[in-house]
């Protein structure tokens, strides 16, 4: 057996600061932005399709999604009142700028279609505003990784080529799920299929994650996050299976929907928790810098044996 | 990310030479008062009066209200030629001992990653080349923090912004030179433009290597390394990580890129998804 | 040094930068062995064993500097037949009295100089009585009236035997005292490892000589012992063998305490002594001023113009008073009448005697040893003056010191009326330090006090101005007890809001005037016939020509590596003392290396970096003719011109109380019986005194119940607090650096007694019981001495019960038990326990260590032995 990663630390202490985010507010946004930006995509779909409890439910819900995550950032900002110090600026170098901008256009968007699509008036202006949360939904969905991953989190950093995938799989999985549960079994089938791919992406994605970035991964595995992850995919699982009923059963429907949903804020959950746990403990931060010395000694020393990995 | 140094970024008109540190933990003598009149000058709050146990080191490490902070290591290694003397000489059960102390502060990254995640432009770079946060316009969203690659700054509690050194702007302004630098007795801290710190510590650290103390290595001085160079170097007696310092940070922002292109990627999975799914349901029946 | 002094500790890394070796020996491994180049741990209260070891390789491996020894020390002078050694008399010298525990320095004499107006003590011989009078004078602590210079020797030519092989020349004698003090001997006693010590002596030996010199620095690790003055003797000694005096980069530097120490020994705030070391007079009956100058002045050397600094001190503080006819109103000057010393204070205190108390910038119930009987003492005054920053422990014990948590004081019976009085601090005020090298340096006010703190000059001067107003009004006014106080010189100038004395003032009458009260600007100018006012003779010369010398601040890169245009050291803004002895016998220096003063021959003059410290036309070739007194006695290669002979004394003739050779003696309480000799401890220590049932000592060395308490304790300073605690405790930025009184002890002792890493411990000696976090460190090693290991523990002595941190106080484990020529406690080796868990609380803790007296089977006799 490989002994454990010897390594030398200050006491133990973290060599870098933890995030200060707090649960349930960022992980909660990171989930609600995943669910409005993939409902945005169900709720032009579905327009365009000519399902309208569906489309009516879908956007309604992005635009809920939209408000609650940030209002759940603003609160998680030390001081609330500078929410709109975000936009003193723009930053491509900086996610949480670049995120700002994106949902100070997306929300409005998603209001305007939400508020067409539920009161009926302004027909126009509501199919341009949903054509334009849809094309912004995405981004949405997928930014939040970007925010994340853009830190020297190790679970986090580590794992940026995968987790945006991860993050729009388990948007889709949310955005399914809350289809399932809003719109009659008639015109739920894009959320379950949606849905049904989302789990497929998210599944692919972390596991290939967490081959990938090796002991950095633990944190996933074990602790809150990994304990998070399981539930995750537990009800990732289910909330599939439950959908295929969903077909015959309304309450089938619905509580398959309720599952995707907490399936994927699961996932998110547990991916911030593993980013904590990973930051916190000096191990993830030296072994792999470590390692990365030693590999470029071993190529300095032996510049053919470069690709013998 | 390929900035060019980092006073040129910073937009100023007029070219200062970059200032910063060198900090030679070979001559620190852990009396702190680098920690105190960082604190006095800069009104940073007392921060807890807490025993750690970690030899005479109270204050744990940077934060939001310890801007300077001496790390003291109690260690025993194996005797090597160098400062063979020292330690209770003699009696090797297990090696030599030593007493490593080593005075912290932020780095004031080439590439600053906090510099660069900030969203707000609380963070700037001034005109002598050092990463400042504008206490004003910070709005607490703490995204600096864990973009940071060495733990420096830290969220004040009771106001949520974040705080670090700010390599004493006021001073540098009026011409002085930073109050920890200016209060360390034995120049453990040496404070000018960083090519003369470059050329000195290079110096310092061949004195040190012909006197036998081959442990002796620079750290962040490299302008190649991950961050670009720190404006705030240091010459070490043991690897990074005894200190607390990372051995190998790099600047989160250097993968920026391909994180976005990763994201647009998904985000396009994302819409093809939806896509597809709504292809495969087809219209209403 | 790092920690203490970490400021002047810069000079030591930029001389190790230039590769000089530094070694430390310390009990403990602190910052400074972090960054030296030897650390040497010993067992706390040997150091005389291990000099002396060097001291004997020194002799015996011909390590010495031969023609600086020959030249310029006593080597040569033939000791009187009367001298017994401790090597002959088991550990004491001859002359012990033992039934008073005092010498008769009249032993220790050269051969040939005739015994005349005594020695160490010059005063002892007034009347020469035996018994308790002189010991009275002698606990005076003259010893300590030498801080310019040596005793004297009396009247004569001492025998010398330039060959150094006489039996009796002091060369001869050194050998032979020292010839026990070998490796093994030192390994026993200090627990240092021979090859260790070995390393030491030839680091010590290699870099001194003609074209080197070493430097020995310390503080109060050698001091506060029952021997500490013998401490810094061995270290004379030692030097002086090699050569390392009067040179540049030689020396033994005593680095000092609060800011301005040496400037509060030279201008004493001790109760033996008037300003420049001129003795306090005793009191004698109908001594008038002829007869003290007589007693106290030596025949030779610059102390032979006693009279003139003394008549020129009386002129400064008595003005027009001080005429000849009114014998300078010498008889103005208060009188001795045995030892005073803060401690006998306490006493006094205790026995209801001293009834009030000012206590100006000093915090004793913590910082002084024995900090019970501090408390108990200050419990038994009717007033008690504070003046200080913060309310400090000794302004609040009767409201929340330990012995109300005891319930041995209840605040409602304590009848002392404690005034509190704000103290402006050195940043609120102007004034001088002095350091170490005796060098003046000025501060102006940076910001006006706020509130009601003032400074000290302010206080006493306008409580002298108060008292004088009153004594000088109504009857009784013209009563001659008040003209001591009525006719001094009272008149600085004050400014501002709140009439503070003009500090520049009194710096003008220390420096002095002539008798149309222009500047003086050397002592040399000093008259004993009152045309002359002094202040403080050694000061003089620090406002010549009207300008405040010691506010010069050229910077260094602006003048010579000397510096002497940075501020002003005494005597006569020399750097460093004794600088003839850079110059060989013939003027000429040692080596172009280590040139620092030397003979001109063309101008006839001595020159070079520093100001001479030497008659400055007097030839190397210059003989004293038989009947020359004073400075002319001095020969043109005696460098050492304040002692009466002109040499260095490697043997001191006179001027201790305790030997003219040190030697080791255990401490007060010590669990290792002294191997050298059955004399277990100094004889002449000050103790009995003390007996007293708060000051209980300990059986020591073989005596049953001395391993009731097996560990050595030490008590020390950390660089982020400040002695006890006034001014570090109160602040928030220090208290947060070391938030926590603890005790550091090895990861053995810690693990014999089953002591945890950041758990509690409790410490007991016969006085009390304190708690501590426990620091489990290997910087502190255990040792083997006398064949067993010795695990020693160490306390910081800066917590109190208030303040930002508060804790247990160190000093409450102290005894009293002084070193007997300077009156310093010893705190910094006595035998402790140290058992896990929290001390008990109220009345239990003492019971606790009534239990532990109980145990080793202590009496109000224990310790107490010769
Ligand atoms: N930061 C700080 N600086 C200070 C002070 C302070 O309180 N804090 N106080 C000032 C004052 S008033 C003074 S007097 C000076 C004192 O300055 P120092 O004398 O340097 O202070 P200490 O720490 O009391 O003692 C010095 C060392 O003596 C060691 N020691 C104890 N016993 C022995 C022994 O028997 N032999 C030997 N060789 N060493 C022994 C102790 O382990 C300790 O490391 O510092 C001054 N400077
Ligand atoms: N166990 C043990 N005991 C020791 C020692 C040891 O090593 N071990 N060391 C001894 C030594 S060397 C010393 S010097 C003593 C120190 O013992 P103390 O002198 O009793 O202690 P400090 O805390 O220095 O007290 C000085 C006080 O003066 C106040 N002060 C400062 N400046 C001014 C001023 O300008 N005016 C006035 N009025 N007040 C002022 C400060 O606030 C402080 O409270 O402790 C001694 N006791
Ligand atoms: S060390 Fe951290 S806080 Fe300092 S400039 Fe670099 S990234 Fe910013
Ligand atoms: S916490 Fe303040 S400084 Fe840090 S990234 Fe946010 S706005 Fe910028
Ligand atoms: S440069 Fe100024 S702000 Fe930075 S650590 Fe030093 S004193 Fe503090
Ligand atoms: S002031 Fe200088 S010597 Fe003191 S702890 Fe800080 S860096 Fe070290
Ligand atoms: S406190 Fe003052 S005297 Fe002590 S080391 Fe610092 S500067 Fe020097
Ligand atoms: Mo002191």
């Amino acid at each position: 057996m490989v002994p454990p990663a010897q390594f030398d630390s200050y006491y133990g202490k973290p060599v870098i600061k933890a995030p200060v985010w707090k649960s349930p507010q960022i992980p909660g946004y990171l989930f609600l932005g995943g669910l409005a930006g993939a409902s945005s995509l169900i709720g032009a779909g579905a327009q365009v399709t000519g399902r309208p409890a569906l489309a009516r439910a879908a956007k309604a819900g992005a635009f809920g999604a939209g408000c609650v995550s940030v209002a759940a950032l603003v609160h998680d900002l030390g001081r609330p009142a500078r929410f709109l110090n975000m936009l003193r600026v723009f930053k491509v170098t900086s996610p949480l700028s670049v995120g700002s901008w994106l949902l100070s256009a997306y929300v409005p968007a998603a209001g305007a279609a939400a508020f067409s699509a539920t009161t009926g008036r302004m027909p126009r202006i509501g199919a341009a505003a949903t054509a334009g949360a849809a094309l912004l939904g995405p981004g949405v969905a997928a930014y939040t990784a970007a925010l994340i991953s853009d830190t020297a989190v190790p679970a986090w950093h580590e794992g940026y080529p995968e987790l945006p995938f991860v993050f729009a799989g388990s948007a889709a999985t949310a955005a399914g799920g809350l289809g399932l549960l809003a719109a009659p079994a008639d015109q739920s089938d894009p959320a379950r299929y949606l849905a049904i791919f989302g789990i497929a992406a998210e599944l692919a994605a972390s596991s290939r994650l967490k081959r990938r970035i090796g002991m950095v991964a633990e944190p996933y595995r074990s602790g809150r996050g990994g304990a998070y992850l399981r539930a995750g995919q537990v009800l990732s699982v289910a909330g599939a299976a439950g959908s295929m009923l969903a077909r015959r059963s309304r309450l089938a429907g619905a509580v398959s929907g309720a599952t995707l949903l907490a399936a994927s804020a699961a996932t998110r959950w547990g991916i911030f928790h593993a980013g904590l746990d990973s930051a916190a403990d000096p191990r993830y931060t030296i072994v792999p810098q470590r390692e990365r010395l030693r590999e470029r000694q071993r190529e300095r020393e032996h510049p053919q044996a470069q690709d013998r990995r | 990310m390929s900035d060019p140094e980092a006073t040129a970024s910073s937009g100023q008109a007029e070219q200062q030479p970059r200032l910063g540190f060198f900090t030679d933990t070979s001559v620190c003598i852990g009396c702190k008062a680098c920690e105190v009149a960082c604190k006095e000058w800069n009104h940073v709050p007392e921060d807890g009066l807490l025993l750690t146990g970690m030899s005479y080191d109270n204050s744990v490490g940077l934060g939001a209200d310890t801007w300077r902070h001496v790390a003291f290591i109690e260690q025993r290694r194996p005797a090597r030629t160098v400062l063979a003397e020292n330690g209770p000489a003699g009696t090797g059960d297990g090696g030599e001992f030593r007493w490593l102390m080593s005075s912290d502060v932020c780095k004031h990254c080439t590439h600053a990653a906090c510099l660069d995640v900030c969203p707000t432009g609380a963070l700037f770079r001034t005109e002598f080349g050092t990463v400042v946060v504008q206490e004003d316009v910070c709005n607490g969203c703490g995204y600096c923090i864990p973009a940071c690659p060495y733990g420096v700054i830290d969220q004040r509690k009771d106001d949520g912004r974040a705080w670090k050194c700010t390599m004493c702007y006021d001073r540098l302004g009026a011409g002085l030179e930073p109050a920890c630098a200016k209060a360390c007795p034995t120049e453990s801290i040496q404070f000018g433009p960083l090519d003369e710190l470059r050329e000195r510590a290079a110096g310092r650290l061949a004195d040190l290597h012909e006197a036998g103390v081959s442990d002796a290595r620079l750290y962040g001085a490299d302008p190649g390394d991950g961050v670009g160079g720190d404006g705030a170097f240091f010459l070490l007696l043991d690897e990074p990580e005894v200190y607390g310092l990372p051995p190998d940070p790099v600047v989160t922002t250097r993968d920026l890129p391909s994180i976005w292109r990763h994201a647009a990627a998904a985000a396009a999975m994302l819409a093809a998804g939806a896509a597809a799914a709504f292809a495969a349901s087809g219209r209403r029946r | 040094m790092a920690e203490c002094h970490p400021v002047g500790f810069q000079w030591v890394m930029e001389a190790k930068a230039r590769g000089a070796k530094i070694v430390h020996i310390d009990p403990r491994f602190t910052r400074t062995s972090a960054l030296a180049d030897l650390h040497v741990p010993l067992r706390a209260g040997t150091d005389i064993a291990f000099l002396g070891g060097i001291v004997h390789y020194v002799l015996s491996q011909e390590k010495y500097f031969r023609e600086y020894v020959l030249n310029y020390t006593n080597a040569a002078t033939i000791l009187t037949q009367d001298y017994a050694d401790t090597e002959d008399l088991d550990g004491v010298f001859a002359g012990l009295d033992t039934e008073h525990r005092v010498y008769d320095y009249r032993a220790w004499q050269y051969e040939g100089m005739e015994v005349q107006a005594a020695s160490g003590e010059r005063d002892l011989a007034y009347d020469d009585r035996p018994g308790d009078a002189g010991a009275s004078v002698r606990q005076a602590a003259r010893g300590e009236a030498h801080g310019s210079g040596g005793a004297d020797v009396g009247t004569g030519t001492p025998r010398r035997d330039e060959t150094l092989t006489h039996p009796r020349c002091v060369f001869q004698v050194l050998k032979h005292h020292f010839a026990r003090y070998t490796p093994e001997l030192v390994e026993q006693v200090c627990g240092v490892p021979a090859d260790v010590f070995g390393r030491v002596c030839e680091l010590l030996t290699e870099n001194s000589g003609r074209d080197r010199t070493s430097a020995l620095v310390y503080s109060v690790g050698w001091t506060q012992h029952t021997v500490g003055v013998q401490y810094v003797r061995t270290a004379s000694i030692l030097q002086t063998l090699l050569g390392n005096i009067g040179r540049p980069g030689g020396g033994i530097l005593a680095l000092r305490g609060h800011a301005s120490i040496q400037g509060s020994t030279d201008i004493p705030t001790l109760f033996d002594l008037l300003p420049g070391y001129i003795p306090m007079p005793h009191a004698h009956s109908s001594e008038d001023l002829e007869s003290f100058v007589q007693a106290e002045s030596v025949r030779s050397g610059f102390w032979a113009n006693m009279r003139a600094y003394t008549v020129s001190l009386l002129k400064a503080w008595w003005g027009e008073a001080a005429t000849a006819e009114t014998d300078f109103c010498f008889d103005y000057l208060p009188r001795l009448t045995g030892s005073h010393s803060t401690y006998e204070t306490v006493l006094a205190q205790l026995a209801g005697d001293c009834k009030g108390y000012f206590l100006l910038g000093e915090n004793p119930a913590v910082g002084s040893a024995n900090g019970r009987m501090q408390r108990l003492a200050m419990a038994n005054l009717d007033w008690l003056v504070v003046r200080d920053f913060s309310l400090i422990e000794s302004a609040t014990w009767w409201l929340d010191g330990p012995e109300i948590e005891s319930g041995e004081l209840r605040t409602e019976d304590i009848r002392t009326e404690v005034f509190f009085m704000p103290a402006a601090a050195h940043t609120e005020k102007s004034g001088s330090f002095t350091n170490t090298q005796r060098m003046l340096q000025w501060h102006h006010t940076a910001v006006e006090p706020a509130g009601d703190a003032r400074s000290e000059l302010w206080f006493t001067y306008h409580l002298g101005r108060k008292i004088r107003e009153k004594l000088g009004r109504g009857p009784g006014s013209a009563d001659e007890m008040n003209r001591p106080v009525l006719d001094l010189t009272w008149d600085y100038p004050t400014s501002g809001r709140t009439a503070e004395p003009d500090s520049e003032a009194v710096l003008a009458e220390i420096n002095g005037w002539d008798a149309d009260g222009k500047p003086l600007s050397a002592y040399t100018q000093l008259a004993g016939d009152g045309s002359t006012a002094c202040g403080c003779w050694i000061y003089c010369g620090c406002y010549a020509d009207g300008v405040n010398q010691a506010a010069r601040r050229k910077p260094g890169r602006e003048q010579s590596w000397v510096a002497p245009e940075w501020g002003w050291a005494w005597p006569a803004n020399r750097r460093v003392l004794y600088n003839r002895a850079s110059a060989d016998p013939d003027g000429k220096p040692w080596s172009e290396r280590k040139a620092l003063i030397w003979w001109d021959q063309d101008t006839g003059s001595w020159t070079g970096h520093d100001i001479p410290d030497f008659v400055p036309d007097r030839a190397p070739s210059y003989r004293p003719p038989d009947d020359a007194t004073g400075v002319d006695a001095i020969s043109g290669i005696d460098p050492f011109i304040m002692q009466a002979d002109g040499k260095a004394w490697l043997f001191a003739p006179a001027g201790l109380t305790d030997g003219p050779l040190p030697t080791h003696y255990e401490p007060q309480d010590s669990p290792f019986r002294n191997l050298l000799y059955g004399q277990q401890r100094n004889p002449v220590r000050q103790v009995t005194v003390f007996r007293n049932k708060h000051n209980r000592l300990q059986p020591s060395g073989d005596e049953p119940g001395s391993d009731v308490f097996p560990y050595v304790t030490t008590t020390y300073r950390l660089t982020e607090h400040h002695t006890a605690g006034g001014m570090s405790r109160f602040l928030p930025y220090l208290s947060e650096l070391q938030p926590e009184f603890f005790c550091e002890v090895s990861p053995q002792l810690a693990a014999e007694r089953g002591l945890e890493h950041l758990g509690w411990a409790t410490i007991v000696s016969a006085r009390a019981a304190i708690e501590a976090r426990v620091l489990v460190t290997e910087r502190i090693r255990p040792l083997t001495v006398q064949g067993r290991t010795l695990h020693q523990v160490g306390l910081p002595y800066h917590w109190g019960s208030n303040g930002c941190t508060t804790g247990d106080s160190a000093n409450d484990l102290t005894a009293l038990s002084l070193d007997p020529n300077v009156h310093i406690q010893e705190v910094k080796a006595f035998a402790c326990d140290i058992r896990p868990g929290r001390r008990p609380r109220g009345p239990a803790r003492l019971e606790l260590v009534r239990q532990y007296q109980a145990r080793a089977g202590i009496t109000d006799q224990t310790g107490m032995g010769l």
